[in-house]
């Protein structure tokens, strides 16, 4: 049964898709609600640990939603077991919450919705707001009663992108969401510092820069739609109604919260997030890459 | 061999004899026993290294001594409790060891920690990072000694 949506909200209600979102007073009154299952995920593994919303179970991003050997997710089979580990149902509510502007909350909710979970919303504001107004933080682990989740098969073919999406991509719109620094290819590495990304700097020629951060309030929370459409739409990035979107980052973490933003707060549903990003871009043999602040011009698309 | 090396040995059996999630908890137990800086550090960002390498802000400085021994100060937020640990661990096996010998440590022993299954291959590599650059100080240092 899927609880009902934060409607006390005025900024919410303006967004797309208003039921995606959760407010901290919202879940403050609802931490006991049945058919609710609130999820911690962070990018520190251990910060669940140090403490966490009351009844929030933990799912970690690196050691949960990933496969353990190759570079991709758990499949139908691991997410079902992952999920009944920790008594969430297919018809339940989950409401997730992260540190870093819930960059890594965004990233378990696009997974989420590459198995199909219908009812998946985010705290707005994450981890951090819900400790600055000084709320309820617990050690306490939740008592689970597993449950008994449906293996559901992955579907990749409507919010993912691969590396040979994008070379067909070309000539519509991307969308970096990286640093200045990582767009232009300018962010040099000390002699023995290791870079742990990729081979080459720049960006995926005819990429937009709009660093993940502006869609975010001082705050942690997300702008409001109309300022949200002013960073991505017509006098911002030029996105519109209709277009095929695809937006990366480094490893696919910063993109899923510009998906999140695009998807369900602006309205545009022909978003896709390449999570082979700059780590997998960077560093392919013979791919174009372009250099500088310009986002320069689409090579032809290869089909 | 050396005092020290038996600390890393001693430390790598401790974490090693523990069930994976068990050793996130050790890890954590570091994380917060990760000694604050002295005074006369804690007004001096200036002498802080930051590790490029750990995603959460950590900053490291390392001090040799007139009698030879290095000591190790860090500083990161209680947001960060891993990339603390991390800090705690280094600090626990590698305070106050001759320099000399704070150089020939393994690169490569917090791999043998046994916490990639709990904490993810790519979060260690901001620990070795942090070793790493442990020994380029260190070594700075007794350069100009």
């Amino acid at each position: 049964m899927p609880v009902a949506s934060d409607d006390t909200s005025a900024k919410f209600a303006e967004y797309a898709h208003p039921e995606v979102l959760v407010s901290t007073d919202w879940l403050a009154a609802n931490l006991h609600t049945p058919g609710l299952v609130i999820v911690e995920s962070d990018e520190d593994v251990l910060l669940y640990e140090t403490g966490h919303i009351p009844n929030a179970v933990k799912i970690d991003w690196h050691t949960d939603l990933n496969d353990a050997v190759t570079r991709d997710y758990v499949d139908g089979e691991g997410f079902a077991a992952l999920l009944s580990s920790k008594g969430i149902n297919r018809d339940d509510t989950v409401v997730i919450y992260g540190d870093k502007s819930n960059w890594w909350a965004a990233y378990a909710l696009w997974v989420f919705k590459l198995f199909g979970h219908e009812d998946v919303r985010l705290l707005d504001g994450g981890r951090d707001l819900w400790v600055a107004e000084g709320r309820e933080l617990t050690k306490d682990k939740k008592a689970v009663t597993a449950s008994n989740y449906p293996v559901v098969e992955r579907d990749d073919s409507a919010i993912r992108a691969f590396r040979d999406d994008v070379l067909a991509h070309f000539g519509n719109p991307l969308i970096d969401v990286r640093s200045a620094e990582e767009y232009s290819g300018e962010r040099t590495h000390m002699p023995a510092y290791p870079d742990e990304g990729a081979l080459r700097g720049g960006h995926i020629p005819s990429a937009k820069s709009v660093p993940w951060a502006k869609a975010a309030a001082a705050d942690q929370t997300f702008k409001t739609r109309s300022e949200l459409e002013s960073v991505y739409l017509a006098g911002g990035a030029g996105l519109k109604a209709g277009d095929d979107v695809i937006a990366y980052c480094r490893i696919g973490e910063r993109s899923s919260h510009t998906w999140f933003v695009l998807n369900y707060l602006i309205g545009l549903p022909g978003v896709r997030n390449y999570d082979g990003s700059w780590t997998e871009w960077g560093s392919l043999v013979r791919v174009p890459i372009t250099k500088g602040e310009e986002p320069g011009v689409a090579p032809n698309p290869i089909r | 061999m050396s005092a020290h090396l038996k600390v890393i040995d001693e430390l790598i059996a401790d974490f090693q004899a523990l069930s994976i999630n068990d050793r996130l908890m050790l890890l954590l137990e570091f994380s917060e026993n990760l000694p604050a800086l002295p005074a006369r550090y804690a007004e001096h960002p200036d002498l802080f290294e930051r590790v490029e390498e750990c995603q959460s802000p950590i900053f490291l400085f390392v001090e040799v001594d007139s009698l030879g021994a290095a000591h190790l100060f860090f500083t990161a937020p209680a947001e960060a409790p891993t990339t603390r640990g991390f800090a705690s661990i280094l600090h626990e096996a590698l305070d106050g060891v001759a320099a000399t010998d704070l150089l020939d440590v393994d690169d490569d022993f917090p791999s043998r920690l046994g916490l990639s299954e709990a904490v993810s291959p790519l979060r260690m590599n901001g620990m070795r990072a942090m070793l790493r650059r442990i020994k380029r100080q260190v070594r700075e240092k007794l350069a100009t000694t």
